[in-house]
């Protein structure tokens, strides 16, 4: 930057050409923020975390009479207290960034509560646009809404939008753009009487932070005595930090707090809400809003639930919509799959060609394109989930699903809405972790969020599916099905008696409250559910790509190295030649005998490499540990692969027990053997079921909850369940044993 | 003014008037800033099929609140 530009922007602080104006989008979730942001960013938005907590962060731009708009989508709350994280970081948001504008969506047809919101941004003070969204509902309902009346009471403007038809959205731009340069950045805030007795409290506090300019740049003095008398923890501990005269601010605030307890039995902080609403209600019966008292929309939504969340009807309807969403999810998603499939093979096998052969030529193959095929696979799956979730969501049946299934999942510490996270995981047999743990974000209570993303890995994903079918089909024939379904329900009684557990020790704390909008069923938009669901999937591949990557040729090296000494190598080229001598000299006949016996000796090699390996060493040094739950080193192999993805489980035990490639679609021949093998019991069988339910989520999930949750939940839940694995397989090994003999 | 109970023992479809909002801390402001205020009019319209949660109308929208969480709420029906 040169000096020149420097002197431009001392003499006009805050608005300069060089910054592009940032909008920070607010609002209640349901008002239709993020089909705003949709509207007003189109396809060029970027997703972030905030600062230090994982709340997503998106930001786009857009462009206004050639010149660029930043805009920022905060977190939806109804509030801005420190109660939640959400509300934390928009908060936080405004105080650090002071964005040039705010432009708070309210869905018109619920103004009174919405504009609870909007009275707290006018307490702060930042430049505030109301838009007024759903308009076209509120004329629906015979409601009629005096906008312009409305922003002359409150002081602020105001326009009136649809945001999923794109109404309303270039008026809401200039209207931003005009207060965005006549407020240059000035905060303005409102002041409402909180009764006498605080008001008098707040005069005094504000005549401190005055005197000794306490805290006066950051934010306006009348709201941070505002904060002090509603016991804001966070505005309270960051005063304290900075000087003594929160102290002060303290006195008062806890002499008033003792006041109003004494004499009229409440809280400072009841108080205030209940006069925020008082302000609210006085400018509403000025004429703002005008309502035919004939039955409307919400009345026809109320008729709706009245069936769909009947007492038997609700459940059943449920069943059936979880049903129909796998059933889609499999029968659409596996047309792709199997493309993917298709290609990765092409692909595979076009390496494989064009490699010479040899150890680049097995990472290549092996490494690379099995590893990040194999995960990259289930794209497919994870975006026809999504597009359904999405679509239920947006709808407003999710939220009646949570409504449902609150009262079962609170005994286990859990959150209505942990149901979700659930089903995707495998609560219906077939999903899949990764987008399970991301789904949990829409639970807004951080310890229910924490132990529902530590539990959904225990539910039977699509890739423990070929496992236990291998399993059952091996030592259980005349009972597998009856016993996939046992496994279906154990994965989900574990899952629960987990969670209570994590709830009452390392994630303990009271229950969130379930106060949760039941929202008007909307029909979602298109737009609005390709773009949710591309969102996710790119998350998704983002991760293959990266993370995966990384650890599929770190399991391919230590499942390759070391290879084999010379000695053992020539013992098996010298074998390997003289059945290829004996096959060129054989007649037709005894040709396919001999074939068999070719292959039969590869797959010996391949056993012996694959124990020589580091892999291998592993798998045979932790037998002495593991034989106790009947596991033995080719057992164990495959289960250290199994952390990479659990597919990779039926693969490696078939080159384990020397089947050469084993497709885990079909792994009849392998299950013959494993039952002919001496070594593996029924009890070793029900031993391996249960801890592969269990152990270690796979590497993407891990890496899933790492991102959700951190890191240190990501290494305690591979620790966690990997010893939690381990007892239960044991018990069950020696339990089982008892009874089969 | 008619007697008040706990909003636990509000009949379905039977409109009430909110006398009192007790819960301090995070519950009680979940509470206040849905709106739950004294003064305001509120009917339950359902229950979840295990009786809880309840479906709560207020204002111009509907909203669940567990049991144990209605008891902060004293409510006088309407008649």
């Amino acid at each position: 930057m040169t000096q020149h530009t420097n002197a431009a922007l001392a003499e006009t602080p805050k608005v300069t050409a060089l910054r592009p104006v940032t909008i920070a989008l607010a609002g209640n979730p349901n008002s239709g923020k993020t089909t705003t942001f949709n509207a007003l960013t189109g396809a060029r938005q970027h997703v972030g975390n905030y600062p230090g907590v994982t709340v997503e962060k998106k930001e786009g731009s857009t462009m206004l009479d050639g010149e660029r708009v930043h805009v920022v989508d905060l977190p939806g709350t109804y509030s801005l207290t420190a109660y939640s994280v959400e509300e934390l970081a928009a908060r936080n948001f405004l105080v650090d960034e002071r964005p040039d504008v705010v432009v708070d969506v309210l869905d018109a047809g619920t103004l009174e509560r919405s504009l609870y919101l909007a009275v707290q941004f006018m307490e702060m003070g930042v430049p505030l646009v109301l838009a007024l969204n759903m308009m076209d509902e509120v004329r629906k309902r015979n409601m009629s809404i005096d906008s312009c009346l409305l922003g002359k009471l409150l002081g602020v403007p105001v326009v009136e939008t649809i945001a999923k038809a794109g109404k309303g959205k270039e008026a809401l731009l200039s209207t931003a753009m005009m207060l965005s340069a006549e407020r240059r950045g000035a905060w303005k805030p409102l002041e409402i009487s909180y009764s006498p007795d605080l008001d008098e409290a707040i005069a005094e506090m504000v005549q401190l932070i005055e005197k000794d300019r306490f805290l006066v740049d950051q934010v306006p003095a009348r709201w941070l005595a505002v904060k002090f008398l509603e016991q804001d923890d966070e505005v309270r501990n960051m005063a304290r930090k900075v000087g003594p005269t929160a102290d002060r601010l303290q006195t008062i605030a806890d002499r008033v707090a003792e006041h109003c307890a004494r004499t009229l039995k409440t809280h400072p902080e009841s108080i205030i809400a209940d006069y925020r609403y008082g302000y609210i209600a006085s400018v509403m019966k000025q004429g703002v809003l005008t309502r035919d008292d004939s039955r409307d929309r919400i009345e026809l939504s109320d008729r709706v639930d009245k069936v769909v969340t009947h007492a038997l009807f609700g459940p059943l309807l449920m069943l059936g919509v979880l049903y129909f969403m796998f059933d889609l999810t499999f029968t659409v998603g596996e047309i792709p799959m199997g493309w993917l499939e298709t290609f990765f093979g092409w692909l595979g096998d076009a390496a494989t060609a064009a490699i010479p052969p040899g150890l680049f030529q097995s990472l290549v193959v092996s490494g690379i394109i099995d590893g990040v095929g194999g995960v990259i696979g289930f794209v497919p799956l994870i975006v026809m989930m999504f597009l359904i979730l999405s679509f239920l969501d947006d709808l407003g049946y999710v939220a009646r699903m949570a409504y449902m299934l609150d009262r079962v999942f609170k005994i286990f510490g859990l959150h209505g809405s942990s149901v979700m996270p659930f089903i995707i995981s495998g609560g219906i047999p077939g999903g899949c972790a990764v987008p399970g743990v991301m789904a949990a974000r829409t639970l807004r209570s951080p310890k229910e969020r924490l132990a529902t993303i530590l539990v959904a890995p225990f539910m039977s994903c699509g890739a423990k599916i070929p496992v236990f079918l291998l399993l059952t089909a091996a030592f259980f024939p005349n009972i597998a099905g009856q016993l996939m379904f046992a496994i279906t329900l154990t994965a989900w009684a574990v899952a629960l008696i987990v969670a209570r557990l994590l709830r009452s020790t390392v994630v303990s704390g009271p229950a969130t409250p379930f106060i949760m909008e039941l929202p008007p069923y909307r029909i979602p938009t298109l737009r609005g559910v390709l773009i949710h669901t591309w969102e996710r999937a790119w998350m998704y591949i983002r991760k293959a790509g990266t993370v995966i990557l990384a650890i599929s040729i770190l399991l391919w090296a230590c499942m390759t190295f070391p290879s084999l000494p010379q000695d053992r190598l020539s013992v098996f080229e010298t074998e390997h030649a003289a059945v290829e001598a004996s096959i060129d000299a054989a007649s037709e006949a005894d040709r396919p005998a001999l074939e068999d016996q070719l292959v039969q000796l590869e797959d010996r090699e391949a056993q012996a490499a694959l124990r020589y390996s580091v892999a291998g060493r592993i798998g045979t040094a932790l037998e002495s540990v593991t034989k106790v739950a009947g596991f033995d080193w080719r057992t164990n192999i495959a289960l250290v692969g199994g952390f990479a993805a659990k597919e990779v489980i039926v693969s490696t035990l078939g080159t384990a027990y020397s089947l050469g490639d084993v497709d885990p679609e079909d792994s009849q021949p392998l299950s013959a053997r494993l039952a002919a093998d001496p070594g593996f019991s029924a009890a070793a069988a029900l031993a391996l079921i249960v801890f592969t339910m269990i152990y270690a989520p796979c590497m993407v999930t891990v890496a899933a909850i790492g991102k959700e949750a951190g890191w240190s939940w990501a290494a305690f839940s591979v620790i966690f369940n990997t010893v939690l694995g381990f007892s239960a397989a044991t018990l069950t090994y020696h339990v089982a044993r008892s009874f089969l003999g | 003014m008619s007697s008040t109970i706990g909003l636990r023992q509000l009949d379905v479809n039977k409109p009430a008037r909110i006398e009192a909002v007790g819960g301090q801390g995070e519950l009680g402001r979940r509470i206040r800033e849905m709106g739950l205020i004294p003064g305001t009019e509120i009917m339950v319209i359902g229950r979840a099929p295990l009786r809880d949660p309840v479906a709560l109308r207020v204002r111009d929208f509907t909203l669940t609140l567990r049991n144990n969480e209605a008891d902060f709420i004293t409510v006088a029906p309407i008649d």
